[in-house]
Parts: C-alpha cells; structure tokens; sequence
C-alpha cells in the first residue's frame, strides 16, 4: 500500500509538473507574445525550479521522512498553483509595464506565478526516492522506478493537456483542476501514512 | 465551405515542383524562396508541405500574385483613403507595398515577428521599409498591447499573421480582436486573411461576430480564403461599396485587383453555428479544432 501510493503520489506530481509547464505558454502569450523567448523563459524557469526543488527535496528527507510531510508538500504545491488563477492578470499587467523587453518581460512573468509551485513539485521526487529506499542495494532500482512513474507521468500530462483539456476547459478550469489533484493527492498521502 | 475546400486550399499549398533558390534558416520554421513558372515565392516549410506566404509574378512585379492579396485590398472599400495603417505580418511585403504607393501620405505600421522574413522580403522580394513605412519585428499581440499603452490608433488593420500551420493562436482570440478594435480609429476598419475551415470556422466566425458585430464576409470561390471585413461605423450598404468600387477601378487596375467584382460577393449572413463558444485567451484550441469536423 505504502508503495503504491509513493509511486501514485510521484506520478501525479510528475502528470502536474508538465501539464503546468504546458499551459505556461498559453497564461503568458496575452502579454508576451507566442515568440520563441517566451518558450525559452519558461522552460529556463522550469528547469531551475525543479533543480532547486530536488535539492531542497533531499535535504528535507534528510529529517525523519514521513508520508504526511509528503502530503504538507503536496498541499503547498497546490496553494501555490492557486496565483495563477488569482493574480497572473494583474502581475502580467504590472511586468508588461515595467518591462519593455519581451523577452525578460516574460521571464520575470515566468519566475514570479511558475517559481514557486515547481520548486516545491520538484521536492516531491528525491523525498519519495528516500521514503521507499530501505537498504542501499536497492537505492537505484528504486529511484529508476520513481523517475520512470514520475516521468511517465509527465508524458500524460502533456499529452492530456495539450490534446484534451484545453479542448474541453478553460485555462483556469484547467489549474483549479491541477491544484484540486495535488490536494486529492494530499490526502492520499495522509491516508496512506496514518500507519506510520 | 468546408472539406472541398480544405481539400482545395491543400492542393493550392502544395509546391512540391517549385525550384529552391534559397532556404533561410528561421527561429519559426524555414523559410523558402521559390521559383515556378516565373513566380517567385515566399513559402514557410512545415512537415513536408510547403505553404505559400507571398508570392511576385517577376514579369508583371507589380500585380498582386495571390489571390487573397487582391482580395485584402477590399477593404479600401471601407475606408476609402487611410491615413494610417497597421499590418500584421510581412511576408513578401506585397500588401504595404501596394498601400504605400496607393496612400503615399499614410503611415504605415508593419509587424512581424521573424526578422528573417524581413530579411528574406528585402533580399528577394524587393520590400524596404522607406519613407512613411516602418516595420517593427515582434509578436503582434505584444506590439498591440504596446501600441494601445502609447496611444497609437489606426483607420486601416490588416490581419495577415500565419505559422506554418494556421493564425497562432494567441491572435485568434476574442481578447485580442478587442485590443485590436481598442486600436482602430472611431471610423477604422479591419481586414482579417482567414482560411478556417472544419469546426474551427465556426468558433472564428462567432469570434468575429462578438468583437466587432456584423461584418462581411468576402470570399471568391477559386479560393480557400475568407477576408472578415469588420467596421467599427455601421457596415456601408451595397450602393455605396459598389461606388467606392467603381472610384477604385482605376487605381487598383495596375494591380490586378478586380474590384468592382468584389461588391457583390460581400455576404452579410451569418452563416455559422452562433452556439459555438468563442475563442478566448482561455479557451482557444484553435489548432485542434482545425482538424475537427
């Protein structure tokens, strides 16, 4: 049970992960345009979030690891989402305003409503690497497992984004629905270490 | 309108015998300048088809090859004489090209956003930004925005902003059409290059409808495209556009544009499923809806 619900919780945080990073295109082009920089700001700003996110992720793993702290950092994840709905317009508006260049326009766009919600996703992995790792022998076959869930992961939620869910929703529908799953996530995790 | 066409407008793409004379690498896709049967061309290379942005007829330079450029220019019939100008998308430059010389006094605003189709425009397709002419190498929705925050208005938008694929989608929304009409002056007009088809078509025109209300729908029958003509004055009756015509004849003869025949193929019906939602910067599938039925 333990098990399979890491693997579920690195699944989802890896499905919401690309399905964010997908959409960022779609919450900055209003502002800064469809251009190749825009693509490039944000994928920067990914890449850095979840770089800081994993290290942040295995240090905290590092203090008595435990599935409910994995569910408190699913929760901030999702919190943290919630900007996108609630604040990307006036915060775009502000940055277009301050900054001519489109090109760092975007960029400072990216890090102020993707920062935050991806470094915290980022911590998910190596701390579910550390929650299912028992002995040191098995410490790769069971991180290769977690990248493969998480990444798989990854793979559906850009497929599903971009096929579907901007066919059938809203974009912010599409967010809420994001940082509903993290919370349904959330409490997978406190479920499945009640036991603990 | 709909699958025949979209099969035409395919067929219409596809250069597959033209001769490269020059590729040029682009941030957005490659950019190819052909030559078939004397008309050079300004194609984008997308998967393995090619689709046309602009094209000149080297023996008659002056005549506007393709045919939704002629048709683009029915919009004089709105605004008879504007003193400025904004297009959206440069290609060959074939359209300012013709303005600047039709409007010697007007401003002309052209934005685009690969500077190797500026390039490309200058080197092949004799295209310079001069006199009252000046383009600006960005997103058009970024210059828009800019535009509207520094008080820029203009009498006459063009709307010519294609990928490879189709309108990026960004510029196709209800959003957008607003700034856009926020940029137009009390007595602008709009012309938007169109060549939706499928379910999309619906979506586009309801679209339209919600920004700017009634406007024409111009399409020719030997093409694919549909020019959305939209005002924001109430849309002049049939009597006036075809005098408007007949004082452009004269003018527009040198470039091939058959005016006078354009009046009567303006249509005013709604001829699309006005419950299908708009698109909007957040709801805009437009790429996907395009390959739906």
């Amino acid at each position: 049970m333990r098990t399979v619900a890491v693997n579920v919780l690195a699944f989802g945080g890896g499905f919401v992960i690309m399905s964010l990073e997908l959409l960022g295109g779609r919450v900055l082009a209003p502002y800064f345009g469809g251009s190749i920089y825009v693509w490039g700001s944000i994928i920067t700003v990914f890449m850095l979030a979840l770089s800081a996110g994993y290290l942040l992720g295995g240090y905290l793993s590092l203090r008595r690891p435990n599935l409910r702290k994995l569910g408190l950092i699913l929760i901030a994840a999702g919190v943290l989402v919630c900007p996108l709905v609630l604040i990307a317009e006036p915060a775009m508006s502000w940055i277009f305003d301050q900054v001519e260049d489109p090109r760092y326009g975007s960029l400072l766009a990216s890090l102020v409503l993707f920062m935050p919600p991806t470094i915290i996703l980022g911590m998910i992995s190596p701390y579910a690497v550390r929650l299912l790792v028992k002995a040191t022998e098995e410490s790769g076959r069971v991180a290769g497992t977690l990248y493969f869930v998480s990444t798989f992961g990854s793979a559906l939620g850009t497929l599903g984004t971009s096929f579907y869910f901007v066919l059938w929703f809203e974009l912010n529908t599409i967010v809420a629905m994001l940082a509903g799953a993290l919370a349904l996530l959330a409490c997978l995790a406190f479920a499945a270490g009640r036991t603990e | 309108m709909k699958p025949a066409l979209a099969l035409a407008l395919g067929l219409a793409c596809a250069f597959p015998h033209a001769e490269v004379i020059h590729e040029e690498p682009s941030l957005y896709g490659k950019i190819l300048v052909t030559r078939e049967d004397g008309f050079l061309c300004m194609q984008f290379a997308v998967r393995s088809e090619r689709r046309r942005q602009s094209c000149i007829d080297e023996r008659a330079p002056k005549k506007m090859a393709l045919q939704y450029t002629r048709m683009m220019m029915a919009s004089l019939l709105l605004t008879p004489e504007p003193e400025s100008v904004l297009i959206t998308g440069l290609g060959g430059g074939t359209l300012p090209k013709a303005l600047a010389e039709l409007l010697p006094e007007a401003r002309i605003d052209v934005v685009e956003i690969a500077p190797a189709v500026v390039s490309v425009a200058d080197r092949f397709f004799d295209f310079r930004a001069a006199g009252n002419t000046t383009v600006f190498v960005r997103d058009a929705r970024v210059f828009t925005r800019r535009a509207l925050r520094d008080g820029k208005r203009y009498e006459l938008i063009l709307l010519d902003t294609f990928d490879g694929d189709y309108i990026p989608e960004h510029l196709m929304t209800l959003e957008y059409l607003r700034e856009t009409r926020r940029l137009l002056t009390p007595n602008g007009v709009l012309a938007a290059n169109t060549f939706a088809t499928s379910r999309l078509y619906d979506h586009e025109s309801e679209t339209y409808y919600r920004a700017f209300g009634p406007f024409l729908n111009f399409t020719i029958r030997e093409s694919a495209n549909r020019i959305v003509l939209a005002s924001i004055m109430p849309l002049p009756d049939n009597a006036t556009l075809r005098r408007a015509a007949r004082s452009w004849r004269q003018r527009l003869a040198p470039y091939g544009v058959p005016i006078t025949s354009y009046p009567r193929r303006f249509d005013r019906t709604q001829d699309w499923n006005r419950d299908r939602r708009p698109l909007t910067d957040q709801y805009s599938p437009a790429n996907v809806l395009q390959r739906m039925d």
